[in-house]
């Protein structure tokens, strides 16, 4: 008996962790970083959402009641920087320090203090973007897209420290981005052929890629702005020989590939949680990882689908309008996969899969409105419009949110030992569904009616719609603060214990371990058949 | 089932096609014949849409009812197919090849800017547009003309609230008419909806669209590109006119800008009242100088500097007048020489030097501000 109770106790000892802030600031474990990435990233999203706010409520009625407009355009310019890089980013990297190494069987990263540098240099990175609002003149106004020459010649000196901050988000990324390469490459389990590999981890490996590609990208663009306000170059100045169009084909040759960095881990998050709740296994294995390689490999060759209005040659405005097409081919083998799977299945309708059909339905009426856009002669028309705010909260709100709460539900169990409280689930995905549609689906109509994009007051026919608009907003916001509290009891450990297994449909090495997976896990590798 | 999806699907074309034509949900037909095209294209790629989600979100609905755990449904065991895995990548392209053509027809049609019969540049500024008749001598600003107590809901909001401007463009119908599009500062894009005309104004560099509207009338349409502080307050209005009309007015307003410019030169040897300057200067100060320096003079603090109590303001009137007539390079800060007359200017710099406890007492004349242009 007492042999036993020692070696619980020398197991206890061996994590080796520190307790309190120390253990934070100094853990090099996957989970641990996990955890922390998760709640930096939530944090995030209630402070971008508080910002998304602020825009809806100026924007309730026609007139200025609120803000003036130059704030207002800090608002949309920090708010997109905020979710963009500080939320979506953030929590699907913090998703994979979590289950990359569960589902491979490897013990941890494989590079655990890059991990942790990774992770600690995005808050002092968000502290310098949030602080350069409370500068005299504020922050950055020129949107999360910062064309030049609004954000050189003619911006204030936040942009410094703007620069600065997109550079540390970028240098943050790139080492996660090699963390998660490094990992899958090196440390699968014996018996883990590429082909045997879990679908998270697959588009987690491709999105990694495109990170390490366009994030260098990214800090050129900055760079160069840099030195266009303070250092007296012109790349993007006309009078000294520059073009202001360079700037958009830099940042788009990022920003495009960018958008599915956003997106591919979340196809591999619903890729999971359909088979899970259909108890069948996923339709096309193979078939969804080529498309999400054709996915990755295509972002690359239709950047200039965002500028179709910056005077281009008509053959490059057809190139990129094609390929640009081209690209719901493999995006619709995904959906119609997901749809097979569920085909005669035996399924159930616990909090995941909620969230995971809401997301198929609604990412795919994003995607419509994406092929929609990708007509360039109509694109003219939907260019800069609300239309194009409708578009891309759909992909990213009801697309990789919803993906990241689908994980969520899915994976919290593995991470507290507790199932959430069902009551406050079924609350917060009702809530968050209904909102997020009146928030989201009304800004089609006032787009196609002609209402631009950044502006803080608008004329009278769009005035309806935007009271809905604002009102669907709060309702959102308010329903995450659900979300908060759900986790809250969950970590608090208050709740149903879980088994291992969680889900009797669930497959996969992260189901093996017990549940709350143990600080180490897999130390010795398992064998996978 | 079948016949359950197919009435489905008309049930929603149908109800579809009633609500396209709402013009307050739904894109405009416009008045040319690019637009209506455009128009074609968008309605055709919807119902492409509408029917492929029909489809999948019918098959994904049916599976969510009938193949519930619940109902004791039991999992099959396939999970792979090569042809219907093959058959849904070729047909979607198939689809795809087939709305790229029309859309390549009508793209080459709106990028074809030959032969115009009048020909405009367009050139934004923060944030007014510039219209310049390439073969007349008449050019013009267009600023907003909506009331400032309409924005502060001081005043009730009119009709066209935030698209309504001072002085609109005006181009003949039935007429192929070619805009080429510029910039002063940063990027702006000139949209007019009803002419499916959207084109970026670069700085720098001067793009190309054209039109040729069909119906005479009043078009409406906005600044589309963040640009800055007041891009939401920068509306465009085309008027469209029979041509003998257009003709008509045309030389109207050359003759009219020809005898402006000619008592321009009267004027500098005239001294005008403190007064009317002042007054002068304060209706230029509102619409000119306001949106950025402020009504009170106090400009945004670490975006544009305050004019009461500064140094050129009230001691250096050299500098004071070369800022405002030559603007800074490097900054916000435009050059006002070609936009105003020697008159506004005078009052404008007089009133800068007077207003808000900015009291110098000088007046500037025409002559003052012509010396300074013309380098005696």
């Amino acid at each position: 008996m007492s042999s036993v109770a020692d070696d619980l106790h020398h197991d206890e000892h061996h994590d080796h962790k520190p307790a309190g802030i120390m253990r934070w600031l100094l853990t090099t474990n996957h989970k641990d970083i996990g955890t922390l990435y998760l709640w930096f990233a939530f944090i995030m999203f209630l402070v971008g959402g508080a910002m998304a706010m602020v825009i809806r409520a100026e924007l309730f009625q026609p007139g200025l009641q609120i803000v003036e407009p130059n704030f207002f355009n800090q608002m949309t310019t920090v708010h997109g920087l905020i979710m963009v890089f500080g939320a979506v980013m953030p929590a699907f990297t913090g998703l994979a320090n979590w289950m990359v190494p569960l589902m491979i069987g490897a013990p941890d990263m494989a590079l655990p203090r890059m991990n942790n540098w990774s992770f600690w240099i995005l808050p002092g990175a968000f502290l310098i973007l949030l602080a350069s609002l409370f500068l005299e003149g504020g922050g950055p106004n020129f949107g999360w897209t910062f064309y030049a020459p609004l954000s050189t010649t003619y911006s204030n000196d936040s942009t410094a420290l703007f620069v600065f901050s997109v550079h540390i988000m970028g240098i943050s990324s790139i080492m996660g981005a090699i963390n998660v390469i490094v990992t899958i490459f090196n440390m699968r389990a014996p018996g883990m052929t590429w082909m045997k590999m879990p679908m998270f981890v697959w588009t987690w490996l491709i999105t990694a890629f495109l990170l390490i590609a366009v994030m260098p990208v990214l800090a050129g663009a900055v760079t160069m702005v840099l030195t266009d306000k303070y250092f007296g170059t012109s790349f993007f100045d006309a009078a000294g020989g520059g073009d202001p169009v360079l700037f958009q084909h830099i940042f788009w040759f990022f920003g495009h590939p960018e958008v599915y960095i956003m997106i591919l881990p979340a196809f591999g998050i619903i890729s999971h949680i359909v088979p899970t709740f259909s108890r069948k296994k996923l339709f096309g294995y193979s078939s969804m990882v080529y498309a999400t390689a054709s996915i990755a490999l295509l972002s690359f060759i239709v950047w200039a689908h965002h500028m179709f209005t910056t005077g281009m040659p008509l053959f490059a405005e057809m190139f990129f309008m094609f390929a640009t097409m081209l690209i719901s081919v493999p995006t619709g083998v995904k959906v119609f996969n997901w749809v097979a799977t569920m085909w005669r299945g035996s399924i159930s309708y616990e909090m995941p899969m909620m969230f995971a059909l809401a997301f198929i339905v609604l990412f795919t009426i994003g995607g419509f409105s994406g092929l929609m856009l990708a007509i360039t002669p109509v694109d003219f028309q939907y260019h800069d419009t609300y239309f194009v705010v409708a578009h891309f909260h759909y992909v990213l709100v009801t697309g990789a949110v919803f993906s990241i709460m689908a994980a969520v539900y899915y994976w919290l169990p593995k991470w507290c030992g507790k199932m959430y409280d069902q009551t406050l689930a079924q609350w917060h995905f009702w809530c968050s569904l209904i909102s997020v549609n009146l928030l989201f689906f009304p800004m089609h109509f006032v787009g196609l009616a002609g209402m631009p994009r950044r502006i803080p007051d608008y004329a009278l026919q769009f005035a309806d719609f935007n009271k809905w608009i604002s009102i669907g907003g709060f309702a959102f916001g308010l329903s995450q603060l659900i979300f908060l509290a759900l986790i809250i009891k969950a970590s608090r450990k208050i709740g149903e214990p879980a088994t291992a297994q969680v889900w009797d449909g669930a497959e996969g090495l992260e189901w093996e371990v017990p549940s709350p997976a143990p600080y180490h896990t897999f130390e010795t590798p398992p064998e996978v058949k | 089932m079948g016949k359950g999806v197919l009435t489905a699907i008309c049930a929603t074309l149908a109800s579809s096609v009633a609500v396209a034509e709402r013009s307050d949900i739904n894109l405009r037909q416009g008045v040319t014949d690019i637009s209506e095209q455009v128009y074609g294209l968008h309605m055709t790629i919807f119902y492409i849409c509408v029917v492929i989600g029909v489809v999948v979100f019918g098959a994904m609905l049916y599976a969510m009812i009938f193949h519930r755990k619940s109902k004791g449904a039991k999992p099959a065991n396939f999970h792979e197919s090569v042809k219907v895995e093959v058959a849904w990548t070729i047909v979607p392209f198939l689809i795809l090849v087939g709305m790229a053509i029309p859309a390549a027809k009508t793209l080459i049609a709106m990028e074809d800017t030959s032969e115009a019969d009048v020909t405009v540049l367009v050139t934004g500024s923060q944030w007014k547009w510039h219209y310049k008749y390439m073969d007349h001598d008449v050019d013009f600003y267009s600023l907003m003309a909506t009331q400032p107590e309409q924005i502060a809901n001081k005043f009730d909001k009119g009709e066209n609230y935030l698209l309504e401007v001072d002085r609109p463009l005006v181009i003949p119908t039935g007429q192929k008419v070619r805009f080429l599009i510029t910039s002063d500062d940063v990027i702006h894009s000139w949209w007019v909806p009803d002419f499916a005309v959207k084109k970026d104004a670069n700085p720098g560099f001067i793009n190309e669209a054209w039109t040729k509207v069909n119906e005479p009338g009043i078009y409406r349409g906005q600044c589309a590109e963040l640009c800055g502080k007041d891009h939401g307050f920068m509306p465009v209005v085309v008027i469209a006119k029979e041509p003998a009309e257009y003709q008509r007015w045309l030389a109207e307003e050359e003759a009219k800008q020809l005898k402006a410019k000619e008592e321009e030169q009267k004027l500098l040897a005239m001294n005008m009242e403190m007064d009317e300057l002042m007054d002068v200067g304060k209706q230029v100060y509102q619409s000119a100088c306001a949106a950025c320096h402020m009504p009170n003079g106090e400009g945004l603090p670490g975006v544009f500097p305050a004019l009461k109590g500064s140094d050129i303001a009230i001691n250096d009137m050299q500098k004071h007048i070369d800022i405002v007539v030559n603007g800074v390079s490097g900054t916000s800060m435009q050059a006002f020489g070609k936009q105003l007359s020697l008159k506004e200017l005078a009052a404008v710099i007089t009133y800068e030097r007077n207003a808000w406890g900015n009291n110098t007492g000088e007046t500037v004349q025409a002559k003052d501000v012509n010396a300074l242009i013309t380098g005696n």
